[in-house]
């Protein structure tokens, strides 16, 4: 009888336990969540509110005063905008197949155990994340010796190739059962066919993965567009949100300090912080659409990573 | 006649064997040759022509992009002057770095730098933990799915965006958080002159920035501990909060050590794009945002010093190698296998 009751009242403990940490569980991950979303709503229903509304009540949740006002600025020469979404999604699509190539094949290499070399020029390669020359000797190198500057290739090279990819590669290929390596070239197959025919089409998790690593670092990049590029019209998508924010802010301070007529200033007027918001919108955008279906690789990518960065 | 037979036969025998032992000898010497062959340079240059002119692009890429700007760190020991370049400017000695370290900027700077690291790394690793643990507790599937998909979504964004966003938050004529001071009676605060206030701040956006993706880590850790071990605890009574101090935060130990020592092997290294973005070129908040990574920047977009910019370029480096030499150490003492090399 008393053991019955005992055991009873156990079992209310351990449940109780587990209701409380499944509450936590539930509410901390929760809060966490919002906390990530609720920026990009905020940004979202600014840039649809109107300009007063923002001045009056400060950014919110939800747009007060709905209006089209700041996309219609945006996209008053919509070749601007679209000159620089052109810049990026050309750099980006180049860059990730070069990439992709350049890193496999490396990997490829540096993978294979009848290369003796292997250990020495992974080391060659690793060396760099080690030790580099900084800003100044790479600024000078572009800009001076290899003549990039104002050049497409300024923001091409520099994102071409990381060794962090490598590893990911390389540890991928490790992955690979030896066997189907050797069948390839007993069936007379070269080292280079070997990798194209054979283990390209059995590595698409991890072409997934580090492609999708590249094609964002591309579509990011702003700081080799700020560093080389000086031509606006040839500026990707991030630098050109980038300047597009200062500018305005420049614009605003102006009209400010310049105390001009209220008419005069009313005339002058533009949508400035919902602009801001809206051009953020449309920079974003794509990438937001496209993430929910590429993160499944990038959390294969990491998890490899992970186990040797 | 028979010895005799016998005698030849023992004299054929012989012979075999002899000739049998000179062929041997022959292969011997011939392998020899053969293997001093294989062993030779040229020969594995053209054995490996194929793995060789397989790496060749990426071996060039690195040689350009990495090695030779490794060789123009003599720079920090040059007047930099633009007609001469990098070889032909004069030499300057130590003057770079006197000034460097004269201004006061190093060990600002420095200091900015490694607290900072060591800020985001303790709040991070404790958040990241905290989430992935957390996560794994979510029953529901649809639930762990969505809320770990809207934390991996600031990962997606750059760093001029985050900007915006915070911008957006901190305003001190429109932003939400003033706003929401007001409302509740209190005085507005400058964020953008207060510099007080960047550590929490920084902080803040990094985590939320780096949350979804830190946590992958630690949850593959824990997916990977033997379901038994749970098994066996609640058998033996542990209540689930036993469960997660006991176990799973102990069996994690191994991933989380190695991950705090990669990110302390970074600790001189300041994230440009974050604290560039988010502070912008903001005199009032050097003192309190200034890393090693923006002062170089600064010094060379800004101002145009090449020598002092280089200069301070170098202090990094070598503070980063040497740090990661000591962690890839420490490594190994804690377990041989997860070192770097």
């Amino acid at each position: 009888m008393k053991l019955k009751i005992k055991a009873a009242s156990y079992e209310i403990k351990k449940s109780s336990d587990a209701k409380l940490l499944s509450f936590l569980a539930y509410f901390i991950n929760g809060v966490i969540a919002l906390f990530c979303l609720i920026p990009f709503i905020m940004v979202v229903s600014a840039s649809f509110s109107s300009e007063e509304a923002i001045k009056r009540f400060g950014f919110s949740l939800y747009p007060r005063e709905f209006t089209l006002e700041a996309y219609t600025t945006v996209f008053k020469e919509p070749m601007v905008v679209l000159r620089a979404y052109g810049v990026t999604i050309v750099l980006t699509i180049l860059g990730t197949l070069a990439g992709l190539f350049l890193q496999t094949m490396t990997a490829y290499v540096l993978s294979r155990k009848e290369f003796e070399w292997r250990n020495k020029f992974s080391f060659f390669f690793y060396f760099t994340t080690l030790f580099s020359g900084g800003l100044v000797p790479s600024y000078i190198l572009m800009t001076r010796y290899l003549g990039l500057k104002d050049s497409y290739l300024a923001l091409f090279l520099p994102l071409l190739f990381s060794v962090y990819n490598l590893l990911v590669m390389k540890s991928y290929i490790m992955g690979l059962p030896e066997s189907l390596i050797d069948a390839a070239k007993i069936d007379g197959c070269g080292e280079f066919g070997t990798m194209v025919k054979v283990v390209i089409p059995l590595l698409k998790p991890a072409m997934a993965t580090v492609g999708l690593f590249i094609a964002l670092a591309y579509w990011n990049d702003w700081y080799n567009a700020m560093l080389y590029i000086g031509k606006e019209s040839m500026h990707p998508l991030q630098y050109f949100l980038y300047k597009q924010v200062n500018n305005i802010e420049a614009y605003k301070r102006i009209i400010e300090s310049q105390q001009v007529s209220s008419e005069a200033a009313s005339a002058m007027s533009m949508p400035t912080q919902s602009l801001k918001m809206a051009l953020t919108v449309v920079v974003t955008g794509p990438i937001i659409l496209l993430y929910p279906f590429v993160q499944k690789y990038f959390v294969q990518g990491i998890t490899i990573g992970a186990v040797k960065g | 006649m028979r010895k005799n037979r016998k005698d030849s036969a023992i004299m054929k025998s012989k012979n075999v064997q002899l000739s049998a032992l000179k062929e041997s000898n022959a292969k011997n010497t011939y392998t020899k040759t053969r293997r001093k062959k294989q062993n030779g340079f040229c020969y594995k240059l053209v054995k490996y022509r194929v793995f060789l002119l397989m790496l060749l692009p990426a071996l060039l890429y690195t040689l350009v992009f990495s090695y030779i700007p490794m060789g123009g760190v003599i720079l920090a020991f040059k007047k930099y002057s633009y007609a001469g370049g990098i070889f032909n400017s004069p030499w300057n000695g130590l003057k770079n770095f006197e000034f460097f370290f004269k201004s006061g900027q190093a060990l600002l700077v420095t200091k900015n730098t490694v607290l900072y690291n060591l800020l985001f790394i303790a709040f991070n690793t404790c958040l990241q933990i905290t989430v992935a643990v957390l996560l794994t507790e979510v029953k529901n599937k649809h639930f762990k799915k969505i809320s770990q998909s809207i934390m991996f979504l600031p990962y997606f964004i750059s760093w001029v965006i985050v900007s915006v966003i915070a911008f957006n938050l901190l305003s001190f004529d429109y932003g939400v958080i003033n706003s929401i001071i007001e409302k509740l009676g209190g005085e507005k605060i400058n964020f953008y002159t207060t510099g007080t206030v960047w550590p929490i701040i920084l902080t803040l956006f990094g985590a939320w920035k780096g949350v979804g993706y830190g946590s992958v880590m630690y949850l593959a850790a824990i997916m990977g501990i033997d379901t038994s071990i749970y098994e066996a605890a609640s058998i033996d009574g542990a209540n689930v909060f036993q469960r997660i101090f006991k176990i799973t935060i102990p069996l994690m130990m191994p991933t989380v050590v190695i991950l705090f020592l990669l990110a302390v092997g970074g600790i001189f290294k300041g994230n440009f794009d974050m604290f560039y973005n988010l502070v912008g070129n903001n005199g009032v908040l050097y003192n309190y945002t200034d890393v090693i990574d923006t002062l170089t920047f600064r010094a060379l977009i800004s101002n145009n010093d090449f020598g002092m910019s280089a200069a301070a370029g170098l202090y990094q480096s070598v503070l980063c190698f040497v740090t990661i030499l000591l962690v890839n150490k420490l490594v190994s003492i804690y377990s041989k296998d997860y070192t770097l090399f």
